[in-house]
């Protein structure tokens, strides 16, 4: 969901961590949650594909390890979409990831949560938060680490448009529409893909690019690609 | 057994034989409304959860117009399903003097939808209430004990299923079967779009055609959707007439 909190999050992150929003981000986030530390890591078909940022120590070891293994949580994460939540690390790891587990557990990490960076099948990365003691995250503190997954997604996202548009930080309002009456937005973002040959996340990506440089918004442009009256492949005129 | 008995005992079944390992909630509840509004004679229904900040998101719904209305409801932050969820208490059988008055702008919208009727009754889990179900009735025709009875049963089916999820997935909490649940739409809102575009069809068209397959086959709508995204089902497949390969 794209929550309030979430929207807060992004803003402050864009605001205060200007040339490295996303080792702020995980930062915050480590420091705002009951955990050791946090990382964003992007998959590619389904495995890590590298660290976006990490608050360091075991959280960058922890990417490493999964990335050099292709197993661990984040593996899961990717692949089914859900968040992996695992209080007890050194309890059930073992027979889920016999390697990885063995090692994180050496390491000193007793439980590990991750959280998928969605927008349906959209798959961008996952977000791994670690702590050296054991316990689940309560639902309180889950909502909040859903928030932070969240404006992740958003960040990862607005990045590439601002590569795409050369759009300077400011000009371009980040978002997700994950909230109601979206649905335009992502069957716009299938007929895309599908029209122009690109991936899912690309399609996106290029239909919110294309809403900044013909001054409508996402919903406008996106309604014009599903009544077939706007061809965003076009340039601007 | 009365044929009204008997088809309320079979969608029971129905339901609790979704409840097994490769069980999808949004599925789940998608079906559920729909059971709704053949066993209750309503127009539309639609199923919003909270999560622990309170906010309540819109997971099913049966029919455009009611998602719109749904949607309205959410945005203006109005409405009988807010009053539902907020008291834990269902709200029937409200007539529309009365409605115009709780819910000025809610009223409006519905009556530009077309709807006479609005009734919304509680998930509740314990003490806790975890969401609301709606049905809206194009006329005026009011719910009588019975069907409210049912509805509720309905309304307790559905917080069982979520619980059953939980108790599938360890450790799982409501926030993040909300979120899943969301997602699991925009994947079905994604798919719906690639298929147009490959068919050459509306997405209306689209969606008809990805849950007729879902149906026919046995699977669930989010694995038709990731199926036609990942190119695995094809245009032809999807619309092939049932009765042949079933792979």
């Amino acid at each position: 969901m794209e929550s309030y909190r979430s929207r807060q999050i992004l803003h402050r992150v864009l605001d205060e961590g200007r040339d490295r929003p996303a080792e702020l981000i995980v930062r915050w986030c480590a420091e705002a949650l009951p955990v050791s530390g946090a990382a964003v890591v992007l998959m590619a078909r389904d495995q890590p594909a590298g660290t976006v940022a990490s608050s360091g120590g075991a959280a960058a070891d922890l990417e490493e390890l999964q990335f050099v293994l292709g197993e661990g949580p984040c593996v899961e994460c990717s692949a089914t979409g859900r968040a992996v939540l695992v209080p007890d690390l050194g309890a059930v790891a073992r027979d889920r990831w016999p390697t990885f587990a063995a090692r994180a557990v050496e390491r000193g990490v007793c439980a590990l949560f991750s959280l998928p960076l969605r927008v349906g099948e959209i798959r961008l990365g996952v977000l791994d938060l670690h702590r050296d003691a054991p316990g689940p995250l309560v639902d309180g503190d889950l909502a909040e680490a859903l928030a932070f997954a969240d404006a992740a997604t958003a960040l990862l996202l607005h990045l590439q448009e601002r590569a795409l548009t050369g759009a300077s930080p400011g000009d371009l309002p980040p978002t997700l529409d994950l909230e109601h009456g979206r649905a335009v937005v992502h069957q716009a973002t299938g007929m895309l893909a599908v029209q122009t040959g690109l991936d899912l996340p690309a399609a996106l990506v290029l239909l919110r690019a294309r809403a900044y440089t013909l001054d409508l918004t996402v919903a406008e442009v996106a309604r014009g690609v599903v009544d077939g009256t706007l061809d965003v492949r076009r340039p601007a005129p | 057994m009365i044929p009204q008995q008997q088809r309320l005992a079979e969608v029971f079944v129905e339901l609790a034989d979704t409840l097994v390992d490769d069980f999808d909630v949004t599925d789940f509840l998608t079906t559920l409304t729909e059971r709704c509004v053949e066993l209750l004679g309503a127009d539309a229904a639609g199923l919003m959860l909270a999560d622990e900040r309170g906010s309540l998101q819109l997971v099913a719904s049966t029919t455009e117009r009611a998602r719109l209305l749904e949607v309205f409801e959410l945005q203006e932050e109005e409405g009988p399903c807010l009053d539902c969820f907020a008291t834990g208490e269902a709200i029937t059988n409200v007539d529309r003097a009365e409605a115009a008055r709780r819910w000025p702008r809610f009223t409006a919208a519905a009556e530009v939808t077309g709807f006479g009727r609005t009734h919304a009754l509680p998930l509740r889990l314990r003490r806790r209430v975890v969401g609301a179900l709606n049905l809206f009735t194009d006329e005026g025709a009011p719910l009588d004990e019975h069907d409210l009875a049912v509805g509720q049963a309905m309304a307790d089916v559905a917080t069982i299923g979520l619980l059953q999820e939980r108790s599938l997935r360890e450790q799982t909490a409501l926030s993040e079967q909300l979120q899943s649940a969301l997602h699991s739409r925009i994947s079905i809102e994604q798919a719906k779009g690639v298929l147009a575009a490959r068919t050459g069809t509306s997405v209306a068209e689209a969606f008809t055609v990805m849950r007729s397959y879902a149906r026919r086959q046995g699977v669930t709508l989010v694995s038709v959707a990731s199926g036609v995204i990942s190119g695995d089902l094809a245009g032809e497949v999807l619309t092939a007439p049932p009765g042949g390969d079933r792979g």
